[in-house]
């Protein structure tokens, strides 16, 4: 039998800075005093901040042991479904640092700035090309900024013709996110049942679409990992009515190159950088979320566009209909290095990349559905959905087998979301797993659904192998300690 | 998670389909979460409930439910206006677990229309509508 990667080993505990300072401890060198002491307002002086002392190993050993509590998708596989946590290739770093991008300063003249401008420009072409759309946005932070930006253009178009929509449908295999950015803008949340299939039927939708409902949000794959395969109807129904169509595109590493967003009948679609165009996610951020849109709604974009001008770049702000700004300068624009970076290693490759997303997921699905109950029988798209069902005569949760991979030396995968599946396992493996892993991971869920039967307290206690064994989730959520 | 059987179904409380039970108490109306309810949603950390004198009709959503896996809406089973709410649950979420019908009640309403509580479920055909559920 081949060992298994998760084992035990030396965990180096660590204080917190403050507990290591040590008073007149110092790890830099001040520059030379060059000017003289100037007396400050008294109402500006105060103490300082407190600040431990420290040398620079103790900085160093600090941050070196936090690094080894944790687990990145450079430790292992992160199989979390719906946040694709594909590997972010190094050449994204190394471009990210070269000195024009790392030194660039945003309140330079664009005369001293064309490479950025340049990078945006060129990124938001590639974006557009990728969905099929008509023109991009790279200025939203991340998703549900992007999705908040949609819906402000979506406000502007119809308010540009003199209506007021107060209501928006939204499925429930959409993301948690649509309905609060819904409601940031403004608008009511009209929820829509998806149907046995897991998809949106054209016919429920035509029943509730009317004309004080702006249009809606659907997520496409679905949060089941499915493809809504009415999505040309429902878009037709919608835009009957005079709607518009929002994709959330936080599953686009399904159908990279492989849908044409725009040709389906998608108004405006938000992409995660930080997902599918492997930049860093999570606590690793900043991410970003470019929205894309159809030739209609590109008047009331966000504001500077970067135009060219024969061949120079430059910002317009004169944009009448423009809903502005919507985030400092232009953007995360750190992260727009990465995302060009990625798409210009992968080229036409990234339909290859969501090709094999599609069947790492479904090799998974097929090789663990006869001992973990699957809730929609059909093919999926990137990431596929189990439930804790057939554990259930043990007492075993979903939660006790998501505990018991990480002793298996996994990343949980998302649990208990989607909402509308009873205990859901989601899992996304993403194109950056080799099979070798793929088939690790699998033999780790099929040991552990033997486990459950056999000896369900090895899940119960699990993890026993982290530094940190299972937390009390109830205590931390029923009397939250909210200070340091 | 409880099995069928163990479930603990009061015979003095109607019954909806989104497992919430109303209860006759003298001229209000007391409402909570079925046993079902709580055993599902897992350990409950927060409610949040209406305001007194809060309006609300039958199937309004009244407040919210949050565990540690979920958060979920609560939907009215009789009609009528909030005549307190309990506040016990603000310190003590937990009470929805230990003691669905009793300690963990929720609302306490003046019913609209008292007949709305006939048409509610019984604690035999909830138990039918559950058996159903976990086929």
């Amino acid at each position: 039998m081949k060992e298994a990667i998760g084992t035990t080993g030396l965990v180096m505990n660590e204080p917190l800075l403050w507990e290591k300072s040590r008073k007149g401890r110092c790890g830099i060198s001040f520059s030379r005093k060059d000017v003289p002491d100037a007396s400050v307002d008294a109402d500006l002086a105060g103490e300082g901040p407190d600040f431990p002392d420290l040398s620079e190993v103790d900085v160093v050993r600090h941050y070196t042991r936090l690094s080894q509590w944790n687990f990145g998708v450079d430790t292992g596989m992160y199989p979390l479904g719906s946040c694709t946590m594909k590997y972010n290739p190094k050449i994204n770093e190394k471009m990210a640092a070269l000195p024009g991008f790392a030194e660039a300063h945003p309140m330079l003249p664009p005369d001293l700035s064309q490479g950025t401008l340049r990078l945006m420009y060129e990124l938001e072409r590639y974006l557009s090309e990728i969905t099929g759309m008509d023109a991009t946005t790279v200025q939203p932070a991340a998703g549900a900024h992007g999705e908040l930006t949609a819906m402000l253009l979506f406000h502007a178009f119809h308010r540009k013709k003199g209506e007021k929509r107060t209501k928006i449908l939204i499925p429930d295999t959409a993301h948690g996110t649509n309905p609060a950015s819904a409601s940031l803008c403004g608008y009511a949340s009209i929820p829509v049942a998806s149907n046995e299939k897991g998809v949106l039927d054209p016919a429920t939708v035509a029943d509730i679409m009317d004309e004080d409902t702006v249009g809606i949000m659907v997520t496409n794959p679905n949060t089941l990992g499915l493809f809504e395969d009415n999505i040309r109807k429902v878009c037709d129904i919608v835009h009957a009515k005079g709607g518009l169509v929002y994709c959330d595109g936080a599953n686009l590493n399904a159908v990279m190159g492989i849908v044409k967003m725009g040709e389906i009948g998608i108004d405006a679609v938000h992409l995660n950088l930080h997902k599918t165009f492997s930049t860093p996610h999570g606590g690793g951020g900043p991410g970003a979320g470019p929205v894309c849109v159809k030739k209609a709604l590109e008047p009331f974009l966000p504001v500077p566009r970067v135009e060219k001008k024969g061949e120079k770049y430059e910002f317009v702000w004169n944009r009448a209909e423009s809903i502005g700004k919507i985030h400092a300068f232009y953007g995360n624009f750190g992260i727009l290095i990465r995302a060009y970076t990625y798409i210009l290693s992968m080229g036409k490759e990234l339909k290859t990349a969501s090709q094999h997303a599609v069947l790492n997921a479904n090799y998974i699905k097929e090789k663990l559905r006869d001992v973990y109950h699957l809730p929609y029988d059909r093919p999926c798209m990137h990431e596929c959905v189990f439930t804790d069902k057939a554990q259930e005569q043990y007492r075993i949760t979903t939660l006790d087998i998501a505990k018991r991979l990480m002793d298996y030396g996994f990343h949980p995968p998302t649990i208990y979301f989607p909402l509308v599946v009873h205990g859901a396992i989601m899992i996304e493996p993403t194109e950056t797993e080799p099979k070798e892993n793929i088939d690790a991971f699998i033999a780790a869920m099929r040991a552990i659904a033997k486990e459950a039967e056999e000896n369900p307290d090895l899940l119960k206690n699990a993890p026993v192998k982290t530094k940190v064994r299972r937390l009390d989730e109830v205590t931390a959520a029923r009397k939250p300690c909210l200070c340091g | 998670m409880k099995e069928i059987s163990e479930l603990e179904l009061k015979a003095d409380a109607g019954y909806a389909k989104d497992h919430e039970w109303a209860k006759k108490e003298g001229d209000k109306v007391r409402i909570g979460i079925s046993d079902y309810a709580q055993d599902q949603l897992g350990d409950v950390v927060f409610v949040e409930l209406p305001e007194i004198g809060s309006k609300l009709k039958k199937g309004d959503e009244f407040g919210t439910v949050e565990s540690t896996k979920a958060v979920s809406e609560l939907y009215m089973p009789v009609g009528g206006e909030v005549s307190a709410f309990n506040e016990e649950l603000a310190d003590s979420p937990e009470l929805v677990n230990s003691d669905p019908y009793g300690k963990g009640w929720m609302i306490e309403i003046v019913p609209d229309d008292m007949a709305e509580l006939n048409a509610l479920m019984s604690k035999d055909e909830y138990l039918h509508m559950l058996k159903g559920l976990k086929e």
